[in-house]
C-alpha cells in the first residue's frame, strides 16, 4: 500500500465574496495575484518546495478556472505517478443524495477516503486564500518534536487588531489551551493563519464524531474546541514573514501594491522558494518606443505602447498609445484603448476597455448597492467586460459585462454606481 | 501524422559566431528574449501534428542538452512518438564522429527503421521560422515528389552563403547550386527543410554513405537532381538563420522589435514554446526608462533601456543606458554603465560606471559567458 507521511488537503471551495465582481466566475483561489500569479500557486508551491507531493484540492464554487489551472499538476511539478494533484469536488453518495461541503472540516470529513487511500501519518490542511511563503517541513518537525495531535500555524498581529482573527491562547511552550473566534478582548496576539497539521489517525477520529453532532464541521468551531477539551496536545507554531489574507477588495488592492516597493517585503526575485503557476506559454514583453513604465510589475507578453504607473500587469495585456494606467491591477489579457486613464481600478481578465474612457474620477462615494465591498475608491471592472468608448466612470463603481455607451448616462457614471449587462 | 521529425543541430557553425558558440551549439543560442533557437524547429514539428522528433547534435550539447532535460514543454513526452537527443557514439564497428549531415542519419538509422511513418521532415536547428509542415507534405504527395526542398526567394540576403535552386515550370528541380561563387541561377534559396519519404531515405543513405559519401546536399541532392523527382516549395513567411554570423544574430534579435514579427512568433497561435523558467513579472522601478525593447521576465529596470532585447533575471542599476544591444539571461549592468552595440552573453557582470561600446549593429562588441568587469 501506499505510504505518505505528510499529505495536504487545500480548501479551495471558497468563493471569496468580499472580492465582489472578481469572484463572480471563480473561487477565490483562482483570482490572480502579482501580475502573473493566481492565490492558489503560493499553497501549491509552498508544497512542492516543502516536499509535499501529495495534494488534494477541494473545489465547490465555480471550479472551472481552477481545474483548468491545475490540470494534472505539470508546474508545480504535482504530475506524480504516486501521489500529485487530485482534484476531489462533491458528489452524490449512494442512492441520489448529492451533499456539498458543509464546512471546512465536513469537506475533509468526506474525503476520508481520498486521504486513507494515502496512508499518511499526518494532514496538512490549507486553504487557498493566503498569500505567503511557508516550509510546511519545518512546521512538521516542530509537530513530531511536540508529539501533538494537531499543530496550528499562527502569526503574532498587533493586539489591536487580534479582535478580527481566530485568536489562539497559549501557555509555556505555545501550548494552546483555548481558540476564541474573534475575540472582543483577546488574550493573545497569536492569529490563526488556517494551517493546520494534524496527525492523521486523532483527526480520523474526531471527523468521525463530529459528523454526528454537526453536519456544518468546522475546524476553528468544531474540531479545534473538541481536540482542546479531550485534552489533546494542540501547539502552535509561530510563523514569521509575510502573509496576506487577500480578503476584500482593499486587501487584494494593497498586497498586490506591496510587490512594486523598490525592496518588498515579499520577494518574488529569489531563486530559492519559487512560486509556480500555469501559463500557457511565457513570450516576451513589450516597450515600445514613447511608453513610459516606473514602478510596476509587466508581465509576458505585455505590449505597452502608452504608460504606466505604480501598477500590476498580468500576462498579454495591451496598453495602446496615449493610455495612462496608475495605481491599478490589469489582469490577463485585457485591453486599454488609445488615450484612457485608469486611476485605482482594477480590471478582471480579458476585458476590452475602449479608446477615451476614464476610470477613477471623481468623489470617494461609496457603491451604492454593495457599500461594505466597494468602499476605498477602487473601481472594478468584472471579467470578459466591454467598456465602451469616450465614457468617464467614477470610484468604487462595478462594470460588468458587454456594456454600450446608452448604459452611460451622457456617457459618465458617476460614483458608487454600477452598470451590469447580460451573463 | 504521417511524418517523422530529424533536426540537425549539429555544430557550432564553424566557429561563425566566435565567442557566443564557445559553449554552446547554435541551435541552443538564445533569442527574442526567452527563446532558444531550436524551440522554432521544434514548435513546428509538434504544432504540425509530429509526434516523434530526433535532434543530432554533436558539438558541445551540453546547453542543449539543459534545454531539452524535459520534452514535456513541446508536447514530446508521451507513450506514443517523443523526442531523441542523439550524439555520436563508439560501438564495437565504429567509432565515428558524424562525418556530415546525411552520416549523422545514417549512423542513427534505427530511428529511421523502427518507425512506421510514411515521411520524414529535416529541417535544421538554427532558423528562426513557423511552417506548418502538413502544407509541405500535402505538396509532396501531390506531386509525387521523391524529395521537397522548401525555398525561398531571397531579395537582400548574400546568396553566395545559400543551396540556389533552379526549377522547370512545374516546380521540378534542374539544379542545385550550392553556394554559388558565380552568379546564381534564381534568387530562391534552399532553406535547409526536406521532406522524403521515410524508406527512400533509407535506401539513398544506405547506398551513399558507404562509397565515404556523407553530405545531405552535395552527395544525396546535387548528385540524384536528375534521377529524382525533387520539387521546390516556396515559402514567404519570416525566415533567418542565425548560424550564419554574428550580425545576422544580432539582427533576427532586433527584428522581435517589429510587430509583424512579434505577433507572428509570440502572438499567433499556434505559439513557438519553450522551457518555462518560471520568473516572476519584470520589474520596472522608479529610475526605469524603458523603451522600444523586448523584456524577458524576472528582469528588473532601474536604469535607461532602449532598442535592446533583455532576456530574463537581468539587472539593470540606476543611472546606467542600455543601447541598441543584447542583454542575455542573468546579466547585471552596474550604475551608471554605458552599453552600445553590444551582445552580452549570460550572466556578464559590470561593475559601476562600464562602457562598453560596439561599433555597430553588424559588428557589435561581444562579452563572453560569465565575464566579469
Amino acid at each position: 500500500m501506499r505510504k505518505k507521511e505528510m499529505i495536504a488537503m487545500l480548501l479551495a471551495g471558497g468563493q471569496g465574496s468580499r472580492l465582489g465582481v472578481l469572484t463572480r466566475k471563480v473561487a477565490k483561489p483562482a483570482v490572480t495575484y502579482g501580475g502573473r500569479y493566481r492565490i492558489i500557486d503560493f499553497p501549491l508551491s509552498n508544497c512542492i518546495n516543502s516536499g509535499v507531493d501529495t495534494v488534494g484540492v477541494l473545489t465547490q464554487y465555480q471550479p472551472l478556472r481552477l481545474n483548468q489551472h491545475i490540470g494534472i499538476g505539470i508546474p508545480w511539478d504535482l504530475d506524480r505517478r504516486n501521489g500529485g494533484v487530485t482534484i476531489l469536488a462533491p458528489h452524490v453518495k449512494g442512492g441520489d443524495s448529492g451533499e456539498w461541503f458543509m464546512g471546512t472540516a465536513n469537506a475533509i470529513y468526506q474525503n476520508i477516503d481520498f486521504i486513507d487511500s494515502n496512508n499518511p501519518e499526518y494532514v496538512l490542511i490549507l486553504s487557498g486564500d493566503h498569500i505567503y511563503k511557508m516550509d510546511y517541513s519545518a512546521m512538521l518537525q516542530f509537530h513530531k518534536d511536540r508529539g501533538a495531535s494537531a499543530t496550528i500555524a499562527v502569526l503574532e498581529v498587533p493586539m489591536e487588531e487580534a479582535s478580527r482573527f481566530g485568536i489562539m491562547n497559549t501557555e509555556a511552550e505555545d501550548k494552546i489551551y483555548e481558540f476564541e473566534e474573534k475575540p472582543e478582548n483577546p488574550k493573545s496576539n497569536l492569529a490563526s493563519m488556517g494551517i493546520y497539521i494534524f496527525t492523521w489517525d486523532r483527526l480520523r477520529e474526531a471527523l468521525l464524531e463530529d459528523n454526528q453532532v454537526h453536519a456544518d464541521s468546522d475546524f476553528g468551531k468544531h474540531i479545534i474546541p473538541k481536540m482542546l477539551d479531550e485534552g489533546q496536545p494542540l501547539y502552535a507554531y509561530r510563523f514569521q514573514g509575510y502573509w496576506k489574507d487577500v480578503g476584500t477588495i482593499e486587501s487584494y488592492w494593497e498586497s498586490n501594491m506591496d510587490l512594486i516597493r523598490a525592496l518588498p517585503e515579499f520577494n518574488l526575485y529569489e531563486d530559492f522558494w519559487k512560486i509556480y503557476t500555469n501559463s500557457d506559454h511565457q513570450p516576451p514583453q513589450y516597450t515600445a518606443p514613447g511608453a513610459k513604465v516606473k514602478e510596476s510589475l509587466i508581465t509576458d507578453g505585455c505590449e505597452i505602447y502608452g504608460e504606466v504607473y505604480r501598477s500590476i500587469l498580468g500576462p498579454g495585456v495591451i496598453v495602446k498609445k496615449g493610455a495612462v494606467v496608475r495605481d491599478s491591477i490589469i489582469m490577463c489579457d485585457s485591453v486599454i484603448g488609445e488615450n484612457s486613464v485608469l486611476d485605482r481600478t482594477i480590471v478582471d481578465e480579458e476585458c476590452t476597455i475602449g479608446d477615451g474612457v476614464q476610470i477613477g474620477v471623481g468623489e470617494n462615494a461609496p457603491n451604492e448597492a454593495k457599500p461594505n465591498i466597494y468602499y476605498s475608491g477602487i473601481s472594478v471592472v468584472g471579467v470578459k467586460t466591454t467598456v465602451p468608448n469616450h465614457v468617464t466612470i467614477g470610484k468604487n463603481c462595478v462594470i460588468y459585462g458587454e456594456t454600450a455607451f446608452e448604459d452611460y448616462p451622457e456617457g459618465k457614471l458617476e460614483s458608487g454606481k454600477s452598470v451590469t449587462r447580460g451573463m | 501524422m504521417k511524418a517523422i521529425g530529424i533536426i540537425l543541430a549539429g555544430g557550432n557553425n564553424k566557429g561563425r559566431l566566435g565567442a557566443l558558440t564557445d559553449h554552446r551549439a547554435a541551435a541552443a543560442l538564445p533569442i527574442g528574449g526567452c527563446y532558444r533557437a531550436i524551440d522554432f524547429s521544434l514548435s513546428n514539428m509538434t504544432n504540425s501534428g509530429i509526434r516523434k522528433a530526433a535532434i543530432l547534435t554533436q558539438y558541445n550539447s551540453r546547453s542543449l542538452r539543459d534545454h531539452l532535460t524535459s520534452s514535456k514543454w513541446w508536447n514530446f513526452g508521451r507513450k506514443q512518438g517523443g523526442l531523441f537527443v542523439f550524439t555520436p557514439f563508439t560501438s564495437s564497428e565504429d567509432s565515428n564522429w558524424f562525418r556530415g549531415t546525411a552520416d549523422s542519419i545514417y549512423q542513427n538509422m534505427t530511428y529511421l527503421m523502427r518507425s512506421s511513418e510514411e515521411y520524414v521532415v529535416i529541417t535544421s536547428g538554427d532558423a528562426i521560422y513557423k511552417m506548418d509542415y502538413r502544407q509541405v507534405i500535402a505538396q509532396h504527395a501531390e506531386k509525387s515528389a521523391d524529395i521537397t526542398v522548401v525555398y525561398q526567394k531571397m531579395e537582400d540576403k548574400d546568396l553566395s552563403k545559400f543551396g540556389v535552386l533552379e526549377m522547370d515550370g512545374d516546380g521540378r528541380l534542374t539544379a542545385f547550386v550550392e553556394k554559388p561563387t558565380t552568379p546564381p541561377p534564381s534568387n530562391m534559396a534552399s532553406l535547409g527543410i526536406y521532406v522524403i519519404s521515410r524508406k527512400l531515405l533509407i535506401n539513398l543513405l544506405n547506398q551513399v554513405v558507404p562509397e565515404g559519401r556523407y553530405d545531405l546536399v552535395q552527395d544525396i541532392i546535387i548528385r540524384f537532381t536528375k534521377t529524382l523527382k525533387i520539387y521546390g516549395y516556396e515559402f514567404n513567411g519570416y525566415w533567418n538563420a542565425i548560424g550564419s554570423g554574428v550580425s545576422a544574430y544580432f539582427a533576427t534579435n532586433m527584428d522581435f522589435l517589429n510587430k509583424d514579427v512579434r505577433d507572428t512568433f509570440v502572438n499567433e497561435y499556434p505559439y513557438i514554446e519553450t522551457k518555462p523558467k518560471d520568473e516572476p513579472p519584470a520589474k520596472y522601478n522608479i529610475g526605469a526608462e524603458v523603451t522600444d525593447s523586448i523584456v524577458g521576465s524576472g528582469t528588473i529596470f532601474n536604469g535607461r533601456v532602449d532598442h535592446s532585447i533583455v532576456f530574463r533575471k537581468v539587472y539593470i542599476a540606476e543611472d546606467a543606458q542600455v543601447r541598441n544591444s543584447i542583454l542575455m539571461e542573468g546579466c547585471r549592468i552596474g550604475r551608471g554603465c554605458v552599453v552600445e552595440n553590444a551582445i552580452l552573453d549570460k550572466e556578464v557582470e559590470l561593475s559601476d560606471g562600464q562602457r562598453i561600446i560596439g561599433v555597430s549593429s553588424d559588428e557589435p562588441a561581444v562579452l563572453k559567458k560569465g565575464t566579469r568587469l
